[in-house]
């Protein structure tokens, strides 16, 4: 029913990524989007991957990203490797992740000697106990970001599960495993069977 | 568990975690506090909180608190076995996920465990926030200051460097 000669019109799904960029590009822009991130790399790895680098388009960035958010462990690690993969397979994965990793494990070892050797030190102490403070702040303020959209969407499972895992792990101090093998199947099951 | 040495508990511990750690290092915070302070007695509620402290001032992904955890157990090598356990596991089912994950774009299972998993991880999350500031707030100056920087966050786009700072000249001159 459609005519062969028609032009196609978008590019077709299984094209190549326009052009495959050199390993070394890649760890080298995963440094510096380590290096830049400070309070969650996400930001930056996209203006790094999507406005500068070109490498993915908005909407390619977001789903790599949702995966990465779905999968368990750090998401911008866990979105160091899917980019890496679909760019240079296992090596890509490999330097996408030491990118990411290196610089900031370096500075966090200097840290953690400096730590060792000077947490002692009651003015240190002091000031840490302001950032641990502003920390927490900055944390609550994510946290309820994130919830806003949960609890706007007309009545649903969602802030119900939320806060029976709050209650679960942050009052009754329950082990993480525990919590999450009881709630996460009770949530998959509510989204499955919701519509 | 305590007869273990010190290295296998970190490596065991963390890879067990890193796999429920849905939501990100921030979800797991409240387990680590668990463990490290009050099952291992590995630090005290104070350290805790200067280690989180510590792991925002430094540039790059949360799960970084790992490795000030490792190294506070086990010295440079514990930093290197807790790092690796922690992101692992995980980078290697994220490899194989990739591969195959864009054939369930569509599928229904897919969604709902994508939808399913979102307001689990907020609740982690927020309870990581809990602990975090329980630790943090043992005084009513350093409560207030917590509850001013969630204002100030929560309606800004400040960048949290000038709230760390903030935070830092206040404890710093006496004030928390």
């Amino acid at each position: 029913m459609s005519d062969p000669a028609a032009p196609l019109p978008t590019t077709p799904p299984d094209a190549p990524p326009p052009h495959r960029p050199p390993l070394s590009e890649v760890f080298l822009a995963f440094v510096q989007v380590s290096v830049s991130g400070l309070g969650g790399a996400l930001p930056w790895a996209r203006r790094m991957i999507v406005e500068r680098k070109r490498w993915m388009t908005a909407e390619e960035f977001n789903e790599a990203f949702a995966l990465s958010q779905f999968l368990p462990g750090p998401n911008t690690v866990n979105f160091s490797v899917v980019f890496g993969q679909r760019f240079g397979g296992a090596p890509g994965a490999f330097v996408a992740m030491a990118g990411l990793m290196g610089p900031p494990l370096i500075i966090v070892t200097i840290l953690a000697v400096l730590y060792a050797q000077y947490g002692d030190l009651e003015t240190l102490g002091r000031i840490l106990k302001g950032i641990a403070a502003a920390a927490a702040g900055l944390l609550i303020a994510v946290v309820a970001k994130m919830a806003a959209p949960l609890f706007t969407v007309r009545w649903n499972s969602g802030p119900v599960i939320a806060i029976l895992a709050f209650i679960g792990v942050a009052i009754m101090q329950w082990p993480l495993p525990y919590v999450f093998l009881v709630l996460s199947p009770i949530s998959v099951a509510l989204a499955w069977f919701k519509r | 568990m305590n007869n273990d040495s010190p290295l296998l508990t970190l490596f065991g511990y963390f890879a067990m975690l890193s796999l429920f750690a849905v939501g990100g290092a921030n979800a797991a915070i409240p387990e680590m506090h668990r463990v490290a302070v009050e099952v291992m007695g590995w630090m005290t509620d104070r350290q805790f909180a200067d280690m989180f402290a510590i792991s925002q001032l430094s540039p790059g992904p949360n799960v970084i608190i790992v490795t000030l955890i490792g190294y506070h157990v086990a010295g440079f090598t514990g930093a290197a076995v807790a790092t690796a356990a922690m992101i692992g596991p995980t980078c290697m089912m994220a490899f194989f996920v990739t591969r195959f994950w864009d054939r369930f774009k569509h599928a229904r299972w897919r969604i709902a465990v994508q939808a399913g998993l979102v307001p689990v991880s907020l609740g982690l999350i927020g309870a990581s926030a809990f602990v975090l500031a329980r630790a943090a707030d043992n005084t009513v100056m350093a409560g207030i200051l917590t509850a001013a920087t969630v204002v100030v966050a929560f309606f800004s786009r400040i960048n949290p460097l000038w709230l760390f700072a903030a935070g830092g000249a206040l404890g710093l001159t006496g004030w928390l």
